[in-house]
């Protein structure tokens, strides 16, 4: 019935073209029929029966808007394109298909879940994208930087290859450098007994050394009793979730809980980052019959909003320029923090320009659900992907807003390359480069 | 563990150092860490203005200063080691002594049970490898991950990269370029990747967690994989009795318990680690998941009726094997379970529950809107604190040692059980 | 031709409803022991409250952004969904049929309110028809299944409408409505159309999962 929608372009791929080379039509099937009889159940089943075909999901992806409305992008048509034929056809797909499949499911899908709240049934498409994630994994065809990035969470437990001492190292560098501006600051390593364990992402030791930096001046600045592990299980990014590799995605959380279970915090703190949050928040510690986080983990995003309404740190000026703030998916559909990002927010600018839609209705950054991390080969469709945001900032633009709150790693990286490539020129800042900058240290 | 028979186990209440004025000498001082008796106390601490720091205990500063200091630890001898660093290389103090071996980076101290030998991680010229007693291993490696320390505290292992690859060299990573060094001596043969490491009670043989590509995991004893493959695996134990390992593995949609690859356990767990063998070896124990969200401990696959919804942890088997205790956490109330039944406080914070020699009595440290307890079989015993130690048991199991900070003193107590 | 009749408005009705019961309790048993087996943190995670919130908000007329977004389906779809369940329940005829076989009754549509609402129905059938081949984000999910289940809700609605009208031929389209409401009956288990035995759970979980978990909205 339905033509296939045109896209442009083959993409090459190390990861997914010698993938394929390597499958034949009954390991395909074979791993099909594994993953689907061993790891899916009933709402898989459900999910599938359920879906009426009737595109209302559509217009909630910024995939299928900003591709100007091509059914391909639509939600439940990239399910139709991967699950809906692999059920047909009982696994019995060509390894061109697989490429195919692994091309929308990891580079076509943010798993943002924006279409789960357009869906009257709430099918949970990104569930779905990510089953078909887990049989690409299994059948080896993923995207090359992605599955290096994941085979450094593998062999170091942190997503950017740092070496144990590597680590230690940037934060004694981190204390140093911020003894310089305060004298007394200390960045606790491995102290027992402390309220909160700070746990960041991979690539802040790597390349964003400066928001440990900003961390540290903030925890001071709060008072509050802190530590970081000086071990494995301080990065609590993850890309493993993402490519499928659920085995090592809950190795990693485990570490990651346990490092804070072994220095016997109250809490875990994270930093701006949404897609670490959803792998402790909500899907490493479910693979380990965590129901929730065995230590409470609180966003960056709540703990400012608590150090502000407890009055810990105090404004020395506001930030003049005019922001708009981005609602990142992963802590706003994810986790409902969008009201203290505002409260945090108005309490640091001047003014806030609000994007519509905004809230758990936003768009998401395009970045998310590890498509960035697919890396260059797919970098232009997935900024081409989300024209909508880049209409969303414009108009924010238009409206006055200088500067982009992005309060999540992946989100900046996307919304810094849409801000290029549309020529949008505005200035993008963490959360806690507004506070670092306008607090009474 | 460490001869306690030779502690002073008549003293009372004694006040060791008084913390607070410390202050008046030094203007940094680091949280504190307490000797095993109890008879030290010591921190990081600077001296004077100079960004010069080193190790106060009991209020007397090393003679030796550092650029940096950190990780201050006690052996179980009692033994105060830091890491230290001079002109930027790093090595290792103990007790004011510094090692002869300089390297450019040290972390991770490690002690065998007795305390005699120390073990470090350390880097040299990007080369990763360990030394115990100032004595490095011949060669270093291109990383090493999970430094372990044998029983006695003699051997080292860890886990090396053996093949150099770049990191977009995806299939290069695929063949296997991980092994294990055992006193820096590799295995011979490589995996995917290798994880954590257990020596056996006897300190001559290593397992490790291996995946053999990127979905096969098994167990390798000595370099030598198991043949059963395994969906996941968690860090292997070897047997007290023999030279037998146990793992827990992952087999369909549950976990269980493998003896050299074959399951012990049936499958009803979903979740199985931790697990720890008596000291004689004839049992064996776990954190378990009976269902999706609630953890408990089993022994000998017979899981308790208690569980909790958050966490179990710090489980551990008493001397004589008959009792297990740990710590679970139910809607976010730190508690302690002995056997099955959990004490009757609920607590901001339970640290790992400790056995009296004789096995008959428990007690352990507990925290509750920043104040500290000890509690003996469930009850408080002596006053809350600012900080405490874990306790522990006179050779006899009559007594009772409680270290502990009070209004910034520093008290080491004896305290005598009914 | 008589015999024929008395079997497709005998035996052939217990048969449909014995499948439609059975049928629809079946799937859901089935899945709700699937569901145990393969994902238990399904009933960790379903929540009564939070279900019952997103289920109202979505039973409600206009009471998601999306439905607000898209008005006309929006009113289609729910005047399309009263209809098709308040037709057949309160239809005198209908009424009338159970009085007789089970001496039960109740409350019943006046006959040009049913007859209005039949035409809603058919009316909505045609509706979806025309968006399901025109608008391409719909068609590119549309199977014939699809075009075949449409057919199998419209049927009993056109033959009815023919039958009530007396239009020509009434008395075999008596036959062929009794018939196709009893093949729409067993369809409902068996087809896409369990999404209305299915949704309270879809959403319910949904609803679940971002009220108590995620703490967000879902409409
Ligand atoms: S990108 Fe978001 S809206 Fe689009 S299909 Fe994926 S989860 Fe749904
Ligand atoms: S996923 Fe939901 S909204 Fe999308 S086509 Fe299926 S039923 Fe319609």
């Amino acid at each position: 019935m339905a033509e296939p929608a045109l896209k442009t372009g083959e993409i090459f791929d190390e990861g997914l073209d010698k993938g394929i080379a390597k499958l034949t039509p009954e390991k395909i099937e074979q791993v099909v029929s594994s993953v689907l009889a061993n790891e899916t159940g009933a709402r898989l089943r459900v999910y599938t029966d359920t879906c009426v075909h009737c595109g209302l999901c559509s217009e909630a992806c910024h995939f299928y808007l900003s591709n100007d409305n091509n059914p391909a992008f639509s939600p439940a048509g990239k399910v139709k394109q991967t699950l809906w034929e692999i059920l047909k056809k009982k696994g019995r797909v060509s390894p061109e298909f697989i490429k195919h499949a692994a091309e929308i499911a990891y580079t076509e899908c943010n798993l943002c879940r924006r279409c789960s709240m357009y869906c009257p049934f709430g099918i949970d498409i990104a569930y779905l994208m990510l089953v078909i994630r887990r049989i690409c994994h299994k059948l080896g065809v993923t995207p090359q930087y992605i599955q290096t990035t994941a085979h450094s969470h593998a062999a170091t437990l942190n997503q950017m290859w740092v070496k144990d001492d590597e680590w230690i190292d940037t934060l004694m560098w981190q204390e140093e450098e911020a003894q310089d501006e305060i004298s007394d600051l200390r960045i606790p390593l491995e102290k027992e007994g402390a309220d909160v364990f700070y746990s960041v992402i991979g690539p802040e030791p790597k390349f964003r050394a400066q928001l440990i930096y900003q961390a540290a001046v903030i925890m001071n600045g709060a008072g509050v009793d802190w530590t970081m592990p000086a071990t494995p299980g301080w990065d609590n990014s993850d890309m493993c979730m993402y490519t499928g590799d659920n085995e090592v995605m809950g190795r990693l959380k485990r570490a990651h809980f346990e490092a804070a279970m072994r220095l016997k915090v109250k809490r875990i703190v994270m930093g701006e980052c949404g897609h670490a949050f959803r792998s402790v928040y909500d899907m490493g510690n479910r693979w380990l019959t965590w129901k929730m986080p065995p230590i409470p983990v609180i966003h960056a995003l709540e703990f400012y909003h608590d150090i502000f309404k407890e009055g810990k740190i105090k404004i020395a000026r506001k930030y003049d320029q005019p922001v708009t703030l981005h609602d990142p998916c992963n802590v706003v559909r994810g986790r409902g923090l969008h009201e203290m990002s505002r409260y945090v927010v108005n309490q640091t600018c001047e003014k806030l320009i609000e994007m519509e839609p905004n809230r758990e209705h936003n768009f998401c950054c395009s970045a998310g659900g590890g498509v960035i991390n697919c890396g260059p080969p797919f970098k232009n469709k997935r900024v081409e992907g989300n024209r909508t945001k880049a209409e969303q900032l414009f108009v924010a633009k238009a409206k006055g807003a200088k500067t982009v709150i992005a309060p999540c790693h992946n989100c900046h990286g996307g919304l810094e390359d849409i801000i290029h490539h549309y020529g949008l020129n505005m200035e993008l800042k963490f959360l806690g480069d507004i506070i670092y900058e306008c607090m009474e240290k | 563990m460490h001869d306690s028979g030779k502690w002073d186990w008549e003293t009372g209440k004694k006040e060791v150092s008084d913390i607070g004025k410390w202050m008046e000498e030094f203007e940094w001082i680091e949280e504190p860490y307490v000797s095993p008796d109890g008879e030290k106390v010591a921190s990081v601490v600077r001296t004077g203005d100079e960004m010069e720091f080193t190790a106060c205990v009991n209020g007397t500063a090393w003679e030796n200063t550092f650029d940096k200091v950190w990780y201050l630890r006690f052996t179980p001898d009692n033994r105060l080691t830091g890491l230290v660093s001079d002109m930027g290389e790093w090595t290792v103090a103990v007790d004011d002594q510094v090692w002869e071996n300089r390297f450019e980076f040290v972390w991770n101290s490690m002690f065998g049970k007795d305390g005699r030998n120390i073990a470090i991680a350390a880097q040299k010229e990007r080369k990763y490898l360990a030394a115990v007693n100032d004595t490095a291993w011949e060669h270093g490696f291109e990383n090493m991950t999970n430094l372990t320390v044998s029983p006695d505290g003699e051997r080292t292992a860890g886990v090396i990269q053996t093949v150099g690859f770049g990191e977009t060299e995806f299939l290069k990573f695929q063949e296997g370029c991980y092994s294990v060094a055992v006193d820096g001596k590799a295995w011979g043969r490589n995996f995917v990747n290798v994880w954590e490491l257990a020596f056996s009670p006897d300190n001559r043989h290593v397992a490790a967690e291996v995946r053999t590509n990127l979905y096969d995991y098994t167990i390798a004893v000595d370099g030598i994989p198991w043949k059963e493959m395994f969906a996941s695996v968690w860090k292997p134990q070897f047997s007290p009795q023999d030279e037998s390992v146990t793992a827990p593995v992952k087999i369909g949609g549950s976990w269980t318990l493998a003896q050299d690859g074959k399951p012990i356990w049936g499958k009803k767990f979903i979740q199985v680690w931790h697990h720890m063998y008596s000291p004689d070896g004839k049992k064996l124990a776990a954190v378990v998941a009976p269902e999706f969200g609630r953890w408990t401990i089993a022994v000998d696959y017979n899981a308790w009726e208690l569980t909790f919804g958050d966490l179990v942890t710090d489980a551990v088997f008493s001397p004589d094997g008959n009792s297990v205790a740990c710590v679970g956490k139910e809607d976010d109330k730190w508690m302690v379970a002995v056997n099955g039944t959990a004490w009757d406080g609920k607590f901001d914070m339970a640290w790992q529950p400790v056995f009296s020699p004789d096995s008959i009595r428990v007690a352990a440290k507990v925290e509750k809107n920043g104040l500290y307890t000890i509690l003996a079989d469930g009850q408080p015993l002596g006053k809350e604190s600012e900080a405490a130690w874990d306790p522990v048991f006179s050779p006899d199991g009559k007594k009772l040692l409680i270290r502990s900070i009070r209004e910034g003193k520093y008290f080491r107590e004896v305290i005598p059980l009914t | 031709m008589h015999g024929f009749y008395d079997f497709v408005s005998g035996p052939l009705v217990w048969i449909s409803f014995i499948l439609f019961i059975c049928g629809s309790l079946y799937r859901l048993i089935t899945m709700a022991v699937l569901a145990k087996e393969k994902d238990p943190m399904v009933y960790a995670y379903m929540d009564f409250y939070y279900a019952i919130r997103s289920i109202f908000h979505w039973i409600i007329p206009f009471g998601s952004v999306n439905m607000r977004r898209q008005p006309a389906m929006t009113i289609v779809t729910f005047a399309f969904h009263i209809c098709l369940i308040c037709v057949p329940l309160f239809l005198f005829a209908h009424v009338i049929l159970w009085k007789e076989s089970w001496n039960i009754s109740w409350w019943f549509l006046s006959d040009g309110a049913a007859d209005i609402m039949t035409m809603i129905v058919i009316g909505s059938c045609i509706f979806f028809l025309v968006r399901r081949l025109t608008r391409p984000e719909v068609r590119y999910l549309t199977s014939y299944s699809d075009f075949i289940t449409l057919a199998i809700v419209a049927a009993p609605f056109i033959t009815g409408f023919w039958v009530y009208h007396q239009w020509i031929g009434y008395k075999i389209m008596l036959i062929f409505h009794i018939l196709s409401g009893e093949i729409m009956l067993v369809a409902i288990p068996f087809t896409r159309l369990s999404h209305m035995i299915f949704f309270p759970f879809t959403r319910g979980y949904m609803g679940s999962e971002f009220g108590a978990v995620k703490n967000a909205r879902d409409w």
